[in-house]
């Protein structure tokens, strides 16, 4: 194909007419490569955002007593820190980002289902962010109930709870239009032939976190609104006094929140799921179970979340139920990782940064991941509720697990996303120092948290100063991978090679066209009669120009 | 945007069989199934507080058939009539639309925001005699009942507010699909907009079938 091909970046569909100023063609486009970009770029900013603050944090914890800031104003740290990375960056993340750039791509669409919807939902996300923003400044400032709101004092405390609570909703119905256009995408628009056993797993898995948005979301959607109603007009749902039951406001935050834990991994195994293959130039092993298994773990994760409340007086019995299913999760996780470990075996594996991001992250992820079935066990959870060892434990599955294979998400489309590649060996001491700060910095959490630090903690006993200190080194160490690791992306997307339509020999079809993709993404379509990930040694069967030609236009 | 005249792309298979692409800017069936899942969000919506009311209930149930007791049955029954009728008007007008007959789908239209806006303006006159007598969250008067009637009212108003919002939601959409049909945006060859509204409009009226006995009717 010739260079005078234009890419997404030249021309793109927008809203209202066109525009010819730069800044209005980015924000009225209804293009989902270019949607997907714009969620990165105000996810990061926040995510930036909310690592300062957690660095401000662990500075305060260097030494016992106060350091930098007050009781309260740590407080509503730790608040606006959960805040940002749950509602702003996490839950959104994967789907909202890759997920709409590379969905339609990969199942051979020119975009998803509903393009506008997707523009709007995300601009019901930059209003919810507004007004995270905003809830900073008046009266007291920010909330400082920690993100998970539970009454009675998210219905008491003197901050700007209410505006957090509607930022909280925006976004939840930002990413509920999300999953919506998702599944619709999957159902009507995959190429002819593609059945649902020949897409990708990175499909799989958004099609699994779809229906997660979708039936979770609007539960803790309805719940955030009924904490609004209590604080505003008393309706006495949630007050003891009035008959109301916190507890209920528990069960229904978990009800969503917890799920929501694998809305945001299930698209992450995706990730993982094409990485391997790819970098290993072998079908991958157990196509069906891994696809499967995303399935169960959204339906079995539906119904786990009482192991958060073991703590809460709920009966026995109960606890016990919901230990054992907390346990079956790990099943089906399991299954994807001996599938990804059977199609390692054997396999002469290319150790570019992908790859070496992805496996980092399973031994990361497995960390966080054991962890959890040690607290969903009754016994030892009662133990061990509330303490760093919870704390270090969500930050494995979540840091280590969500985004770190989010960064290797990154770093296997960033060829395709921008035009040029970057330098691998660089990339390659940004993932390994990236998850040498990682373990510094949260694993003295797990020895902490067993010998009792509680979290949420302005202050320590001076015996846990040791732990607190090697764990604020890590998040130095830490933060400067973060800074190393945009740095080396940045040179590459500005000076980079330029990449070619597949520089990794990968199968699937967003690798069949030019890199970056045209606006409407393929030229003519084929029929797929194959499967997602087709190598015969160690060359992908198909190659395939789908790009869309000069003469013949689309649309 | 929506040009019907367009040919539909086709792929063939090695057996030379032909496959339709579908055109993601025209596709009827998947409006359809976008508008059923965002209903399926609505139901988990309002199913939520459907739960919150079973978990009181069971714990207060002497005090909640007390409390409706105090429900308008005369005002709540004519509401429940004026939406069910107006659902009819409602499935009307898409039946016109596909017959061709955009008059008289237009004039059921705005039968449907009429007897919305009754609904509206009914509902309004008993909040506000409920409240009157002092049935309203954090007054004096309720606070000195008992906790199920508490809560019954916090419920209640909950869920006839929220039911009220998507009433209001619904006229704003019926008056946008109105302008659209006016402009030909929406013809007896391009309904799915309407044929949706319809849809919604049921579940409206649905949630409302559900809400009317659980607070008016268990005294």
């Amino acid at each position: 194909m010739s260079s005078v091909t234009k890419s997404f970046y030249d021309e793109t569909h927008t809203v209202f007419g066109h525009h010819k100023n730069k800044f209005l063609q980015w924000i009225f486009s209804i293009d989902h490569k270019r949607i997907g970009i714009m969620y990165a770029i105000v996810m990061f900013s926040f995510f930036a955002i909310a690592v300062i603050i957690a660095l401000l944090m662990r500075l305060e914890l260097f030494s016992p007593g106060q350091q930098i800031m007050s009781p309260e104003r740590y407080n509503q740290a730790f608040t606006l820190h959960g805040v940002i990375m749950i509602f702003i960056f996490i839950i959104p993340g994967i789907p909202a980002t890759l997920g709409n750039f590379m969905l339609p791509l990969q199942i051979g669409a020119r975009d998803v289902s509903f393009p506008r919807l997707n523009l709007f939902s995300f601009w019901i996300y930059v209003l919810g962010v507004i007004i995270a923003v905003i809830s900073l400044f008046p009266g007291n400032g920010v909330a400082d109930t920690g993100w998970t709101f539970y009454a009675p004092y998210s219905t008491k405390t003197g901050t700007n709870v209410v505006m957090a609570l509607t930022a909280a909703y925006l976004l939840g119905l930002a990413s509920i239009l999300t999953g919506l256009n998702f599944i619709a995408t999957v159902h009507r628009l995959r190429a002819p032939g593609m059945g649902f056993f020949k897409m990708p797993l990175f499909v799989w898995g958004l099609y699994a976190t779809s229906w997660i948005q979708l039936l979770a979301t609007p539960i803790v959607g309805i719940t955030l609104i009924l904490v609004i109603l209590e604080r505003v007009f008393g309706i006495g749902i949630f007050d003891p006094a009035k008959g109301g039951d916190p507890v209920l406001l528990e069960n229904l935050f978990w009800m969503y929140s917890h799920p929501a834990v694998y809305l945001m991994i299930l698209p992450a195994f995706g990730i993982a799921s094409e990485i391997i293959p790819t970098f290993c130039r072998k079908p991958v092993f157990g196509y069906r179970s891994i696809a499967i298994s995303s399935a169960m773990i959204a339906g079995i994760g539906y119904l786990v979340w009482g192991h958060h409340l073991f703590t809460s007086g709920q009966s026995d019995t109960v606890a016990l139920i919901f230990s054992f299913l907390t346990f079956l999760v790990g099943i089906p996780t399991g299954i994807k990782f001996f599938d990804w470990i059977a199609t390692m075996y054997k396999a002469s594996i290319e150790f570019k940064a992908p790859m070496v991001w992805a496996l980092g992250t399973f031994i990361t992820f497995i960390i966080g991941g054991v962890t959890g079935l040690i607290l969903g066990a009754v016994g030892i959870d009662i133990f061990l509720h509330d303490t760093y060892f919870v704390v270090a434990h969500f930050h494995y599955a979540i840091l280590g697990g969500v985004v770190s294979f989010m960064f290797a998400g990154i770093h296997y489309w960033f060829p395709k996303i921008t035009g040029r590649m970057y330098d691998d060996k660089k990339a390659k001491i940004g993932a390994y120092l990236f998850f040498i700060g990682f373990n510094v910095l949260w694993f003295p959490m797990f020895i902490a948290g067993n010998l009792g630090m509680p979290r949420r903690y302005f202050d320590y006993l001076p015996e846990f100063t040791i732990y607190h200190r090697i764990a604020t080194v890590g998040s130095w160490i830490f933060a400067a991978s973060l800074i190393y690791i945009f740095y080396v992306l940045y040179k590459g997307a500005r000076y980079g090679e330029k990449a070619g339509p597949n520089p990794w020999n990968a199968t699937t079809l967003e690798w069949q066209i030019p890199s970056p993709p045209q606006a409407e993404n393929f030229g003519e379509l084929p029929y797929i009669d194959f499967d997602p990930y087709e190598y015969k040694d160690g060359e992908p069967v198909h190659h395939m120009d789908l790009s869309i030609k000069e003469e013949k236009q689309h649309g | 945007m929506a040009n019907a005249a367009v040919e539909p792309e086709i792929v063939y298979d090695k057996e030379g069989n032909a496959h339709e692409v579908v055109d993601f800017n025209n596709d009827y069936e998947g409006a359809k199934l976008g508008f059923w899942i965002f209903l399926l969000t609505e139901i988990m919506i309002f199913s939520s507080l459907f739960l919150v009311y079973g978990f009181y209930f069971d714990q207060n149930s002497s005090d909640f058939v007390q409390a409706s007791e105090h429900m308008n049955r005369l005002l709540g029954g004519i509401n429940t009539f004026v939406l069910l009728v107006s659902t009819l008007t409602m499935g009307l007008s898409v039946i016109s639309l596909k017959n061709n007959d955009v008059k008289k789908s237009t004039k059921y239209i705005w039968i449907t925001i009429v007897l919305a806006a009754i609904f509206l303006i009914i509902k309004y006159n008993e909040w506000m005699i409920e409240i009157g007598e002092g049935f309203y969250p954090s007054s004096p008067y309720l606070d000195s009942l008992g906790n199920g009637v508490k809560l019954f009212f916090g419920l209640y108003f909950t869920l006839t507010g929220l039911h009220g919002v998507h009433i209001i939601v619904g006229i704003g959409v019926m008056l946008w699909i109105l302008s659209k049909i006016k402009k030909g945006e929406i013809s007896s060859s391009n309904f799915v907009v309407l044929e949706n509204t319809a849809l919604y409009w049921d579940f409206v009226h649905i949630v409302w079938i559900i809400v009317f006995p659980i607070f008016y009717l268990i005294y």
